[in-house]
């Protein structure tokens, strides 16, 4: 690789850039800003703030069930706190925190600068902040979702659930929907146009594989959970018969739409974070991946044979068994793919040489707790089994396993990893692994005897259990592990607080990591690159030492020619699969109407929600406008010459 | 690989496949094909549980909605042959008069389907049956509204002159997803009318 040294001079190539590329100050460029580092930042904050929610939630409901019998919370609050943890936690927190790493760091990943879309990037998170808060908005009235975060009717028809507590659902997750599927044709169009020159798909970190199948899944998952719910609401408002049986509907559809969703949905929550350990546990090995070729094979795998899987959360629905044998051996099967990548890690690890650094404990508990996830999951893929866990505890053990230990820990990981790029400052090692142990211990406290409760039949989302059932010490031990648990995210925070402040510097590359984010300053430069790098490998810092091939990669912003494309706000294009540049891209600057857009859905869904018809017509008149103005050509030159390397 | 550079004339923004709108647009067409994939599945899944007949009514009649489908895939022809003129000669004008035909073509297709919906004699809550067949016909309806405002944008724009010179990406993203909306008629059509004629 040819790194020319990073200068404190600001060349006027840097200051022209600058100029171009910088956000506007004051309250306008706050809310009219689309870089994507604030937006990633942003998605990041907000969805760890609903970690934070989602998490007192379960304290609390921890807190009614450390003994038996215990009157803390009614059985009405329980139904809404264990409805809105899963709510929050599935759909407020998972993703979006994926989505706020992916927005932060694809750009840098792919050499770019910025998302192909960046006022639809904008948008997204807009509209996620709103449905956040549509989805919360009963919470205050007592009226909060309560049929569980999957809802299923009867139990959430109007019949049974009276009040708007799933009114507020149903349409919350078609809004949400829109942020997400918006986020995820961002990702695809990023990936296969907005990279380096030189940057082919055999070349892309495992994270971008991870987002890139993620995104496509929820593009062809999210519209059936918007139909299950625009169903649901129009069967309690307008008396459709989707799924009341007296009018020929059929409850069973729900769960099949909802389960077509749902399960993609759950790998498109960890195949990004399998990402962020696949890219940042190397470092800490002081090697390359093993396997990189499997492990992406692996990801795309596991997400296709993840569309064939969704009955075996329906297992005890009285289904014919032709069916859930079918379900079942995919089920078993997508073990295979998990397991590739399990044994990458391992190999990787097993032949490293190893960094205890506090990123390094949290991929590697990760690896752990996913064993355990897993295993669980495969013990549950048997139907006969299934039969007798399903709606115990020991399901909640499995899912808490697999969502903690595969999307919490190695974002946590990741957030100590990326800090310093983001920053410029190093976290606080020492606190950071206090931080790691404590949640560790704690969670494996928590989560750990729930197995056992369910293996004694302990059924779940019941606020309450008798005496007599003889698992209040293990309740107890799991309530204590809580609380431990959450004494370790509160560590977390303390040392963000702490080492924002007095953090050591960072520089461009504290870990020594070899990929195309480390090459530029901590925190980046609004225009990430001031020359596009040429990509020649998958290692574009570490070539000199594995020596894989005589090309270097040319990267670095005091690079003496190639492509600067200063000439206004713009990119380059590149052909999909082996990235030839074959297009300038004109970048948008700081634009309020994402933020305008997203306010009159929020407009329109409250309107939905209170039935206020003329309301929800006038933010659709508006909603037109604001796209008519969006979507305006505007004049350009038709062609523009750039520097390109040979 | 040298550091020589060398410089090379790029487009700006592209068309076709060479700008990133048009994957935008695919990936805007993926994601509303496999909702209107879902809607036919929920219909025929209620029908496969029913112990009566699907439709319970009867098969709907085709008077109104063959001569419908047809105005409809028409009017595709008539946008592709606008484009096409555009970006052949720059003529805006033929380009002004197929959008113009085109959106009275599909304003026609919205009324004679709200006509054949108000002659079925059953409505949106009648039963399992007329709400998967509202919900299906009625999310395709909606995507034909929002299909006419994306033509009646264009053809403002055109009017304005904002499409001179080489800029036909809107046009063509335009005219595309007035295609899809037509494609997904046809199945549309023989999932709701044709396939319970055949019982």
């Amino acid at each position: 690789m040819t790194i020319a040294e990073p200068s404190k001079v600001v060349t006027p190539t840097q200051q022209k850039l600058l100029e171009i590329w910088e956000t506007a100050p004051g309250l306008y460029g706050w809310l009219a800003t689309v870089d994507h580092k604030t937006i990633g930042i942003r998605y990041l904050c907000t969805a760890f703030f609903f970690l934070i929610i989602g998490g007192v939630e379960a304290l609390a409901m921890r807190v009614q069930l450390a003994q038996p019998d215990l009157k803390v919370l009614s059985p009405d609050a329980y139904n809404q706190l264990f409805s809105m943890h899963g709510t929050t936690m599935m759909f407020l927190y998972a993703l979006p925190m994926l989505s706020g790493f992916s927005n932060y760091l694809w750009p840098l990943l792919l050499g770019s600068r910025d998302m192909a879309f960046p006022r639809l990037n904008a948008l997204s998170y807009w509209i996620y902040l709103f449905a956040g808060i549509f989805l919360y908005i009963s919470f205050p009235l007592g009226q909060a979702p309560n049929a569980g975060w999957f809802s299923y009717v009867p139990n959430a028809n109007l019949t049974y659930d009276p009040g708007i507590n799933m009114d507020v659902f149903a349409l919350g997750l078609i809004f949400l929907g829109i942020s997400t599927v918006v986020g995820s044709a961002n990702f695809i169009v990023t990936l296969l146009r907005c990279r380096a020159p030189g940057m082919s798909v055999n070349r892309l970190p495992i994270l971008v594989w991870g987002t890139l199948t993620a995104s496509a899944a929820n593009l062809l998952a999210v519209p059936a959970v918007s139909l299950a719910c625009a169903m649901l609401w129009l069967d309690r408002r307008y008396d459709t018969h989707f799924f009341e049986v007296t009018g020929g509907g059929q409850p069973l559809l729900w769960q099949h739409l909802f389960w077509i969703f749902g399960h993609p949905w759950v790998y498109a929550l960890v195949l990004p974070a399998m990402g962020i350990v696949s890219d940042a546990l190397p470092v800490f090995c002081r090697r390359p991946l093993v396997g990189y070729t499997l492990v992406a094979i692996s990801t795309v795998s596991t997400m296709i044979l993840g569309f064939g899987v969704w009955v075996h959360h329906m297992f005890a629905t009285g289904l014919p068994i032709m069916s859930l044998s079918f379900f079942s051996a995919a089920s078993f099967v997508i073990a295979i793919p998990s397991a590739i990548a399990l044994f990458a890690w391992i190999a990787t690890i097993w032949t490293g040489k190893l960094q205890f650094t506090t990123p390094f404990l949290f991929f590697a508990g990760f690896i752990m707790l996913f064993v355990i996830g897993g295993v669980s999951g495969f013990m549950t893929a048997s139907v006969a089994l299934d039969w007798q866990l399903t709606d115990t505890y020991f399901i909640v053990a499995h899912l808490h396993y697999v969502l903690l230990g595969i999307n919490v820990f190695p974002v946590i990981g990741g957030l100590h990893f990326w800090f310093p790029k983001m920053t410029g400052r190093m976290m606080d090692d020492r606190l950071g692994k206090w931080t790691f142990w404590t949640m560790f211990i704690g969670f494996n406290a928590a989560f750990f005897p729930m197995h056992i409760t369910g293996l004694m039949g302990l059924p779940r989302r019941v606020y309450t259990y008798p005496a007599a059932m003889g698992v209040g010490w293990l309740n107890l031990i799991s309530t204590v592990g809580a609380f431990i648990f959450a004494l370790g995210v509160l560590l977390f925070l303390i040392n963000v607080m702490k080492s924002l402040r007095t953090g050591a510097p960072a520089g461009n590359n504290p870990w020594d990591a070899p990929t195309l984010e480390w090459s530029t300053t901590s925190p980046p430069p609004v225009y990430n690159f001031a020359t596009i790098p040429q990509v020649a490998s998958r290692h574009p810092l570490w070539e000199d030492r594995l020596q894989e091939a005589e090309e270097r990669s040319v990267i670095g912003d005091a690079a003496l020619d190639g492509m600067v494309l200063d000439r206004g706000k713009e990119t380059i294009g590149v052909s999909p699969l082996d990235a030839v540049p074959n297009v300038v891209l004109k970048m948008p600057g700081d634009s309020l109407l994402p933020f305008i857009l997203s306010l009159g859905m929020a407009v329109l869904f409250f309107g939905l929600l209170v039935q206020i018809v003329w309301l929800a017509a006038l933010s659709a008149v508006c909603e037109f406008v604001v796209l008519a103005l969006w979507l305006a050509p505007k004049p350009h030159a038709p062609m523009e010459k750039v520097e390109l390397y040979e | 690989m040298s550091d020589q550079t060398q410089s090379e004339v790029l487009p700006v923004g592209g068309s076709g496949t060479v700008s990133t709108a048009w994957w935008g647009m695919a990936c805007l067409i993926a994601t509303e094909a496999i909702l209107f994939v879902y809607l036919i599945f929920s219909y025929v899944y209620l029908g496969s549980q029913q112990s009566g007949p699907w439709p319970p009514s009867g098969a709907p009649s085709l008077k109104l909605v063959i001569p419908n489908t047809a105005i409809l895939l028409a009017s595709s022809l008539v946008v592709a042959w606008g484009q096409s003129r555009h970006r052949r000669n720059g003529n805006s004008f033929q380009l002004s008069l197929a959008l113009a035909v085109t959106i009275i073509m599909g304003t026609a297709f919205v009324a004679i389907q709200g006509i054949e919906w108000s002659e079925k004699g059953i409505v949106l809550s009648t039963n399992a049956y007329s709400s998967a067949f509202f919900l299906l016909t009625g999310v395709h309806m909606a995507h034909v509204v929002v299909g006419l405002l994306i033509l009646l944008m264009l053809l403002v724009w055109n009017l304005m002159g904002r499409f001179k010179g080489s800029h036909h990406e809107h046009v063509a993203l335009g005219a595309l997803y007035w295609h899809f909306v037509d494609a997904v008629w046809i199945v549309v059509f023989i999932t709701a009318y044709l396939a319970p004629q055949f019982k």
